[in-house]
């Protein structure tokens, strides 16, 4: 007799646990103070030994008076002191293999270090001079200014740059930190001596905090104090800036003539992270454009094959928030693209999410936040963001909670609340 | 070190398993030896279209996105002109869901037509987004065709024209499909917080029954050495005038493929290297300028690409560039810059090797090459350059008969 092995069923799928009944824990930061009263938020974890230390300025647009002050205050942060010139301090970091990177945001603005860790003691001292003694040189300014320009005639030749700035004026204002966008002549008239000023009062007189994560050294809030905890730190007051927001909706702009594909932007003004129905909105947005398997995407990319993909998200600023719906299609079918992104949100309004459906998306978000906690650098960003955002420390496990018991009659009334076409911009640049 | 254990299956699957309980996820890793590199002149892009199709459902499975998405899980994949590679990452109690997943399309695709017809049109977008709408997106099209005469690496993993996907047929993906997704033909990895018992249990289940398939041959038409340097100008709606060349180096387990990447990185890597220094900060020609290779499994290229500073003339910003090249060849580099990109090596691999994910793939790599293990030796390879074996491999590289280069001039 032959032995034949049983065939497995391979049309069911096995068993799964669902991902909403995992337990879920962001491991807590140690915190503690410089002597100057610098908060310092540390994650010791990680295979590897590595670790990285984060310096944040409120240093971004939002103090600027004058546009792309704060953005190239930062930028040359790391082009001379008054002993080394930017190629000594390139040097620096990179004989030691580190990563010194810079980077300005809306609010803030950071230096941030990437280094295995047996290197940390050469490389902190650097960073207190970049932090105290910047010079700002002018010949390194006029090198930005021009390969910044440059830079910017690529750009805009892109249709998705183009309609990233627009939608953003069309929001907030081209006034506001959020709206403002670089223009050749803002680059031109930028002057070295109003860039040390900036510097002057919001890094070496600055409010700062910082992050440290990975395989940390014993000694590292001795380190940290050695070298910061005597540098002025200073509370700087809070500066109200008003949004703009464009009276007319509706827009198309032609970029390139010859263009073979639109870039189209959606998109309504939204609250904060403290309004109550953000954590909610999340789910919706998931549900709508926030993933692969979302609505957006399973119509207007699987069904139709319009686009590379499309997205939905919720921007990620302090102050306020806007909901964008983007996406690149075929020039001739933007204007079904646009209609069926409304017919997704009209069917949000009309009709109750099923349970399947719901569950796939609670499941989904719970592994993805899951995943996302891999390593000490991804749990500090976590945190820094609920840290930054003046959150309170039980803000993951509301979101948790909230993806867990959210219904599907909730969903429907913040779609009817939010989901209202007229509240949306529209914009294609082809 | 990346400790792992390995077994293959009777059909020829070949199956690593790379523990790490520190994480509450695991990865399969699923690699197959094809690339745009096995793709026939006259069809290109199938290998990257193929990738999509993928996604379309398999012969028990009409959905494959929705119950990895139900079990907590994410995936992706991508196509390069060696391989194709796709990856699940999903809590690690769920693991046999990636089994039943990964099994059933091995077994094989449901070869939907409707799923067909739409990828087309999805991957004719992505081919627009990133090759035509994009300023100088032709590049590298031309420059493949220019360095390469015979070698398959002449095209791009997206394909020579957007007709060779337009006219792919249901015929064409199942022929592909039955060549080349076979287990004898594929690495799995499963890494992440799974044991070796349970793994090899899993992999018997649900993969131990599908045929093996015959292992593909592969059998490319070298690139015969290059004998002359090759030019080509193009004019296009662009701001700014850009330089580009090119230089054949050599196959991954070359020795000197080591020694290449280091001395791009002498070139080119971060604020201090050479290109950077004297050309965009001293000289002020160029307003960036990079020098990079393609990693390529077969004998690959070495490029410098910049863009130049308004008023600058080509044959000025050429010469700047060339100038730095005999430095290389004629001087040794000194020990300190040999350690500095010596150090920056050992850093990149300790951060990429932080993620499970990257890992995996690692391991998938090197065993598509030869041996997993090889992925723990990488280190001591680059230890053991030379500042003489720099300039040696300098003289080697940078010969004019060797070069390729393209001219991209703003047209307004």
């Amino acid at each position: 007799m032959i032995e034949t092995k049983p065939s497995i069923e391979r049309r069911s799928a096995p068993p799964i646990v669902d991902a909403v009944d995992l337990e879920l824990k962001l491991k807590p930061y140690t915190k503690y103070t410089l002597k100057n009263g610098v908060d310092v938020y540390a994650i010791d974890a990680g295979a590897e030994e590595v670790l990285s230390v984060e310096w944040v300025f409120y240093a971004g647009n939002w103090y600027e008076d004058k546009p792309l002050v704060a953005a190239t205050t930062n930028f040359l942060l790391k082009n001379g002191t008054s002993r080394l010139n930017a190629f000594q301090i390139n040097e620096h970091f990179d004989y030691y293999g580190s990563y010194l990177n810079r980077a300005c945001y809306n609010e803030t603005a950071t230096l941030s270090l990437h280094c295995l860790t047996r290197h940390i003691g050469e490389l902190l001292p650097v960073v207190r001079e970049l932090i105290t003694d910047s010079v700002l040189p002018v010949e390194e300014l006029s090198i930005y200014q021009q390969n910044m320009k440059q830079r910017l005639k690529v750009n805009l030749k892109k249709n998705e740059f183009v309609a990233g700035r627009l939608i953003d004026v069309y929001l907030f204002g081209e006034n506001h930190p959020y709206g403002r966008f670089s223009r050749e002549e803002d680059f031109d008239a930028l002057n070295r001596a109003e860039l040390q000023a900036f510097y002057d009062k919001y890094y070496h007189n600055g409010k700062w905090v910082m992050f440290v994560a990975g395989r940390l050294p014993l000694n590292l809030e001795s380190l940290l104090n050695t070298y910061f905890g005597d540098l002025p730190y200073h509370e700087i007051g809070e500066k109200k800036i008003l949004t703009e927001p464009a009276a007319e909706r509706k827009y198309r702009i032609t970029n390139d003539e010859e263009g073979v594909q639109g870039s189209i932007r959606i998109a309504r003004a939204f609250p904060n992270r403290h309004h109550p129905d953000f954590l909610k909105v999340q789910v919706l947005n998931s549900l709508f454009g926030g993933f692969f398997g979302s609505r957006l995407m399973s119509n207007i990319r699987e069904d139709k094959g319009y686009t590379y993909g499309i997205h939905s998200y919720l921007q990620n600023h302090i102050h306020e928030s806007a909901w964008m719906i983007s996406t690149e299609a075929g020039k001739e079918v933007c204007e079904a693209t646009i209609a069926e992104v409304y017919k997704e949100m009209h069917d949000l309004k009309e009709e109750l999410v099923d349970d399947e459906e719901l569950q796939l998306v609670r499941n989904y978000m719970m592994g993805s936040i899951l995943g996302d906690l891999d390593g000490p650098f991804h749990i500090i960003a976590r945190w820094k963001n609920i840290i930054l955002n003046g959150l309170d420390e039980d803000y993951f496990y509301r979101s948790i909670n909230t993806i867990k018991t959210i219904t599907p009659e909730e969903l429907r009334e913040l779609a009817r609340k939010y989901l209202m076409k007229d509240d949306f911009y529209e914009l294609v640049v082809v | 070190m990346i400790h792992f254990d390995k077994f293959t299956l009777p059909n020829g699957l070949r199956v690593i398993v790379h523990q790490d309980t520190s994480t509450p996820m695991a990865v399969m890793n699923i690699m197959y030896d094809v690339g745009a590199r096995d793709e026939d002149e006259e069809r290109t892009g199938f290998a990257h279209l193929f990738e999509h199709l993928m996604f379309g459902g398999s012969i028990n499975i009409p959905n494959y996105d929705e119950p990895l998405q139900m079990a907590g899980g994410e995936n992706n994949a991508y196509t390069t002109n060696d391989l194709t590679n796709y990856y699940i990452q999903l809590p690690a109690e769920n693991l046999e869901t990636a089994f039943w997943l990964e099994s059933d399309r091995m077994l094989s695709l449901a070869f939907s037509e409707k799923s067909l017809d739409v990828q087309r049109k999805v991957v004719c977008e992505e081919f627009k987004e990133h090759y035509i709408a994009k300023p100088y997106g032709d590049v590298w099209h031309r420059m493949r065709e220019l360095a390469y005469s015979r070698h398959p690496y002449k095209w791009m993993t997206i394909g020579k024209e957007l007709s060779h996907i337009e006219n792919a047929s249901l015929d064409d993906v199942k022929n592909f499909f039955f060549k080349f997704y076979r287990p004898a033909n594929a690495v799995m990895v499963v890494a992440g917080n799974v044991t070796t018992e349970r793994v090899k249990q899993l992999a018997e289940k649900w993969f131990g029954d599908l045929p093996s398939g015959e292992k593909y041959k592969r059998n490319l038409p070298q690139e015969p050495a290059q004998v002359a340097e090759r030019k080509l100008e193009l004019k296009a709606n662009v701001p700014l005038d850009a330089f580009y060349k090119c230089w054949h180096i050599y196959p991954r387990l070359d020795r000197r493929y080591y020694i290449a990447d280091l001395l791009t990185d002498i070139l080119s890597g971060g604020g201090s290297s050479r290109l950077y220094q004297s050309l965009v900060k001293e000289q002020q020609l160029f307003s960036n300028i990079e020098c990079y290779h393609f990693g390529s499994s077969d004998a690959g290229l070495l490029c410098i690409e910049g863009k130049l500073v308004k008023g600058t003339k080509m044959n000025v910003a050429e010469a700047a560039v060339e100038k730095e090249l005999e430095k290389m060849k004629n001087e040794l580099v000194n020990e300190q810059e040999l350690q500095k990109v010596k150090n920056k090596t050992e850093s990149m691999i300790a951060f990429e090797d932080m993620s499970v994910l990257n890992r995996a793939n690692s391991l998938a790599y090197y065993e598509l090459l030869g041996d997993a293990a090889w992925m723990n030796y990488e280190l001591e390879k680059y230890a053991s350059v030379t500042a003489d074996d720099i300039k040696e491999e300098s003289k080697n590289i940078f010969r004019q008969e060797n070069s390729n280069t393209l001219y991209y001039y703003s047209g307004n």
